[in-house]
């Protein structure tokens, strides 16, 4: 699975930001660009204190920043732990799906080499298979 | 809600608390049974293809404990153990299951999980359930991936990130 130099609990902090639709609309809306905080409240129907609530949310999963370059300190995405957390959806998956591939694969092996020492027979030595079956 | 797989894996949530998966192989039960449970099979196949498995304790008995750990193919280590709580052969097996480094803090305190084997016109439906200590750790785990609007933020994640490409 992913080898990580996250602190563990970011990725909660992620998915909990990604569980909101505002928040989610948010971060879209920043993948077009850097946005001040009044353009990011146009769309919604809340006030900007709510508004600035959600981005309070999404500043401390690290999923957006503050520019530093402007007078008006507008948003911008950070992408990285949007890319960390889907790497992560991935590998989980990935992880069972290719060791269940793996045993279906095996459990062939195991059954055509029945009758010579198979999983049912003594245990000893193993069961006969060759190694790399599967492209 | 259950999502399927092209390779036949299945993964559900049936209650807040669990993370069910599901898969059909083509053996017989006690084979199945075998193959999960004997250290010089478990070697054979749990992993990804390129992880190597260096540790693989088993212990099958109940309150005996199970340890596996992996160099993984794009370095590293992963490395996972806990306990046998029930053990029916080769219909039932329960066990803790606890990761050495939880990728959420949430996660820490593991999960219990019950693998049943269940044999239908000669193939055998392997059945895991894992059950977190709380729905939030549930909920990390699962990311948004597996279940209703999960996937669909899933996939909305999906094109945030091609936007950003």
């Amino acid at each position: 699975m992913v080898s990580t130099d996250q602190p563990v609990d970011s990725l909660s902090e992620t998915f909990a930001a990604l569980a909101d639709p505002t928040r989610r609309a948010i971060l879209s809306r920043l993948a077009a660009g850097e946005t001040s905080v009044t353009e990011l409240a146009e769309p919604f129907d809340m006030s900007l204190p709510a508004v600035c609530k959600h981005l309070r949310v999404l500043e401390r999963a690290g999923l957006i920043e503050r520019s530093r370059r402007r007078q008006f300190r507008p948003r911008r995405l950070n992408a990285a732990p949007l890319k960390h957390a889907a790497a992560w959806l991935e590998d989980y998956r990935r992880f069972w799906e290719e060791s269940f591939e793996r045993l279906d694969d095996y459990l062939q092996e195991l059954q055509s080499g029945a009758g010579d020492g198979g999983a049912e027979g003594d245990g000893q030595g193993g069961p006969k298979m060759k190694k790399g079956a599967k492209p | 809600m259950t999502q399927g797989s092209p390779s036949g894996l299945a993964v559900s949530t049936p209650s807040e608390l669990e993370i069910v998966m599901t898969r059909a192989f083509a053996a017989p039960r006690a084979l199945v049974f075998e193959a999960i449970t004997k250290p010089e099979h478990i070697r054979r196949w749990l992993g990804r293809r390129g992880d190597v498995m260096t540790i693989c304790d088993v212990d099958l008995r109940v309150g005996g404990k199970w340890r596996y750990v992996w160099t993984l193919r794009e370095g590293g280590e992963m490395g996972m153990s806990g306990e046998f709580l029930q053990i029916v052969v080769p219909e039932l097996l329960v066990t803790t299951e606890a990761f050495d480094e939880p990728y959420f803090e949430v996660m820490g305190a593991g999960t219990i999980n019950t693998l049943r084997l269940e044999e239908r016109e000669g193939r055998t439906f392997l059945t895991t359930t894992a059950r977190y200590k709380s729905r939030q750790a549930r909920d990390a785990a699962l990311g948004t991936d597996m279940e209703t609007g999960a996937a669909e933020s899933y996939d909305r994640l999906a094109e945030l990130l091609k936007t950003l490409a």
